[in-house]
């Protein structure tokens, strides 16, 4: 650019390393922040190397896009192939399929509450950073979060049994799933229904408790360096109420009007994929609205998915203690859809009593009972199938092409992480100018950063679930003639993507 | 046990699932964690390459890397890692031999970045592809790493000394792997540690329905297949692969009736995993004329190299681009 001399600041989380995922930060003459980019340095080939496979297999490769929410890709690539092989699964299934996906979830939304992104409001933002994270979680809340986590284990190994594996499932089968549910594993999951609600319950007492009492963290919710005003996309049953499993995609623009509601077999008369030259992640907009760039807005084609998002479309939540949540939730905002960024805490919250309501009425429901779970395919397979489910962290596309021997000829996936991930980086570039002014790096930046990231949970593909710590920030500053001059560490965050 | 091991976790192109996997085996027996002094676990912990680039070469006792070679990137870390440390353990099948990423080398590097960028139907700007270097609009300079033209297990790229399977590995055969580690025990250069030293069959219920030779006139897939949940897959015939596949994770799959798909890897008399699976899946066709060889294979194998190199592919004597001899023929 004429004239101006611009500098870089490289903030790269240093831990996955060396770039699955960094921040380059450019700086004026006066070294103020002028933009920021958010670079994800990861590619693995995924729709093209599903080319050629035997479709069902798609059910099993998928999920290797990624270990934190591998249920996510099983369930949408199951109903992908429900589609492709022309067959719909028996009563049984369908229920059983959702009740798991429900459990998974449950289970998912309290590892990030309680260990991952939580720590931040429940142990306090302006805690020490020794403090943020589990083990001040469990200092901060008791018992209830060593029940919490036991429970989680529970319910994880419950999935195991019915799902095979529950890091990369494989139960799902085109029109149903591989084996009926056994007695005792009825019984336990009826014996957990209860304990489920009653945690999802106590958590959400927990946030509102914070809410209520800790005026830093209401005032941080509703701080408007966390608000961007885009559009929410999610699924929604029938009656336009949150649903995890099924339903239509509906899209809200950003004053809260019906923008679009679709099956997601025309999703691409909606969505298309931006690229950008200088990161590896493609940027999914709103294709009647347009790219305008890291912008919000009306006019910006930039879209948010995850819990907020989804509690965003819905007129209510279908069960009644989450609906309850739910109202409190808006009237505490006083506006529909909530900008805030850091509200995708609270939904998250809510996400997990309707999820425990739901366990709940698909545990008791007699037809799980059933020993029909499989529809056999009997159509020629293909030539389409496109599938979607909501990932914990958001809206997740399949889309398979396959011969008519059911063989793999095209996969287009979109995943919830890439939805967000023009939104996370209108966040941070935000936080930059904001907090890098005079070469100076303002307190408190790390933490925008940090908070804003972490919100979306943006399925950062990693352990950091049960161990405190994080990925480490460092800034690495550079005269105009990209000569190193001398590197600030910030300590850490939690930050990876869930790239393809 | 008189002194810590002092350990090194790292990823490389994972998904995270080795990840929760350690997790899961660490939360399961937390007294493990008293003998290991984790000197760098970039996941989750504030190390930096800087640090073990300062760490005296050889002063970390054991080094375990997950996920295949895939960008240049890994293969400058694998390098560090494998300077400073005595023990160097591929962990999970894509540190391995490739896992299932590793099915990306049926492909070449243009094709797959074509893919991604050009062809698939929500992509909007023509011609648009990610650059190693960028120069932005404010003139600066924005680097990316290198997107090799084919993904590597690690030991294409550094000397291993031993490997621990599995996608992801269980809490069990972690925590096995990493007691025999802490024992002090020093098994051969090479070998796997933590899954069972015989076939998965050993382990599965259902092998008691399993006849001493199996025989089929048909090669299941298994979207279309009947299965009785209660009896061997592959008398069945669906292509189970229990019987060339190492044990070691007590058979989850069939036991939720579906076949074994090979992520614990190789037998140890095994060099290549792929060719022995397919000798063995032609070993229980029972037919006469090749023919009939064809049309069962025609109809139950459309895609051969999915089927037996789902997890081994880029450790097999091919590497790369069996194009021809798989599906999309």
């Amino acid at each position: 650019m004429s004239g101006m001399r611009m500098s870089e600041v490289i903030i790269d989380p240093i831990t996955r390393l060396e770039g699955h995922g960094k921040i380059v930060v450019v700086l004026d003459e006066n070294k103020n922040c002028v933009k920021a980019y958010l670079q994800i340095p990861e590619l693995r080939g995924f729709e093209k190397f599903l080319e050629g496979r035997v479709a069902e297999d798609a059910a099993v490769i998928t999920p290797r896009i990624c270990g934190v929410c591998p249920t996510a890709h099983h369930m949408a690539s199951t109903k992908t192939l429900d589609d492709l092989f022309h067959v719909d699964p028996p009563v049984a299934a369908k229920k059983i399929r959702e009740l798991v996906y429900n459990i998974f979830m449950l289970e998912d939304h309290a590892l990030h509450v309680y260990v991952l992104g939580g720590p931040d409001l429940i142990v306090g933002p302006t805690a020490p950073k020794e403090e943020r994270n589990i083990l001040g979680v469990l200092k901060k809340v008791g018992d209830v979060g060593i029940k919490i986590l036991t429970l989680r284990r529970r319910f994880r190994k419950l999935n195991e049994k019915i799902m095979g594996k529950v890091i990369h499932p494989l139960f799902g089968r085109p029109g149903g799933i591989s084996k009926p549910l056994t007695p005792e594993i009825i019984k336990e999951l009826r014996e957990l229904a209860d304990p489920g609600i009653e945690l999802a319950i106590l958590t959400h007492k927990f946030f509102k408790n914070i809410i209520e009492t800790n005026k830093e963290v209401s005032k941080l919710i509703t701080s408007e360096a966390y608000r961007a005003e885009t559009y929410y996309m999610g699924l929604v049953d029938d009656k336009n109420r949150v649903n995890f499993y099924d339903g239509k995609i509906r899209i809200v623009d950003p004053r809260g009007r019906e923008f679009a509601k679709f099956d997601v077999h025309n999703y691409l008369d909606y969505i298309t994929e931006h690229i950008e030259p200088w990161t590896y992640i493609k940027f999914p907009y709103l294709k009647k609205i347009g790219w305008r760039g890291f912008v919000d807005g009306e006019e910006s084609g930039v879209l948010c998915v995850a819990p907020l998002a989804r509690l965003n479309v819905s007129d209510s939540m279908p069960t009644p203690r989450a609906q309850e949540a739910f109202e409190e939730m808006y009237e505490f905002f006083g506006e529909k859809p909530v900008h805030y960024t850091l509200a995708t805490h609270w939904a998250r919250v809510i996400e997990m009593i309707y999820a425990a309501e739901r366990i709940k009425e698909l545990a008791e429901d007699p037809d799980i009972e059933s020993t029909e779970v499989l529809n056999i395919p009997t159509e020629r397979p293909g030539p389409v199938g496109i599938g979607v489910v909501e990932a914990p962290r958001g809206v997740l596309i399949h889309h398979y092409e396959s011969d008519e021997k059911g063989v793999l000829t095209k996969a287009n996936l979109l995943v919830a992480t890439q939805f967000n991930a023009a939104r996370i980086n209108i966040s941070i570039d935000r936080a930059a100018r904001a907090f890098i002014r005079g070469g100076e790096i303002k307190e408190g930046f790390l933490n925008m950063v940090e908070m804003a990231f972490r919100a979306y949970d943006p399925c950062f593909a990693c352990g950091t679930h049960a161990v405190p710590g994080g990925l480490r920030l460092v800034l690495e500053f550079y005269n105009e003639r990209g000569e190193f001059l001398y590197r600030k560490d910030l300590g850490s965050i939690n930050a990876s993507s869930c790239d393809l | 046990m008189s002194k810590k091991v002092r350990v090194a976790l790292y990823w490389m192109a994972s998904c995270g699932g080795c990840e929760e996997a350690q997790v899961d085996a660490i939360t399961d027996e937390l007294s493990v964690i008293d003998y290991l002094d984790i000197v760098f676990w970039p996941v989750a912990m504030d190390f930096k390459k800087e640090d073990v680039e300062k760490l005296p070469d050889q002063s970390i006792d054991v080094a375990l890397i997950n996920g295949g070679v895939r960008l240049s990137e890994h293969v400058e870390m694998a390098k560090l890692l494998r300077r400073k440390s005595k023990i160097v353990i591929a962990y999970g099948s894509c540190s391995s031999w490739g896992g299932i990423p590793g099915l990306a080398n049926l492909y070449q590097k243009e094709e797959i970045l074509s893919r991604v960028y050009s062809e698939v139907p929500t992509v909007a700007e023509e011609g648009r592809r990610p650059q190693r270097k960028y120069v932005t609009e404010e003139g600066v300079e924005l680097e990316l790493p290198e997107f090799l033209p084919m993904l590597l297990p690690l030991n294409a790229v550094i000397e291993v000394d031993y490997y621990i399977p599995g996608c992801p590995p269980s809490p069990e055969t972690t925590l096995k792997a990493l007691k025999t580690l802490l024992s002090g025990e020093t098994p051969p250069r090479g070998s796997v540690l933590g899954a069972s030293s015989r076939a998965l069959c050993e382990e599965c219920p259902l092998n008691k329905t399993k006849p001493d030779k199996v025989l089929v006139k048909e090669i299941k897939r298994v979207y279309n297949a009947k299965i009785d949940p209660e009896k061997c897959l592959l008398i069945q015939g669906i292509p189970c692969l229990g019987p060339v596949t190492r044990g070691g994770c007590e058979a989850l799959c069939p036991r939720v009736a579906m076949p074994c798909i090979g992520c614990y890897g190789p037998l140890d008399r095994h060099i290549d995993y792929g060719g022995k699976a397919l000798s063995f899946i032609a070993s229980i066709i029972d037919a006469r004329s090749e023919d009939e060889i064809k049309k069962i294979i025609d109809t139950g194998i459309p895609d051969p190299a999915g089927l037996v190199y789902k997890f081994t592919l880029p450790a097999s004597r091919f590497r790369m681009n069996l194009r021809k001899w798989g599906g999309s023929r």
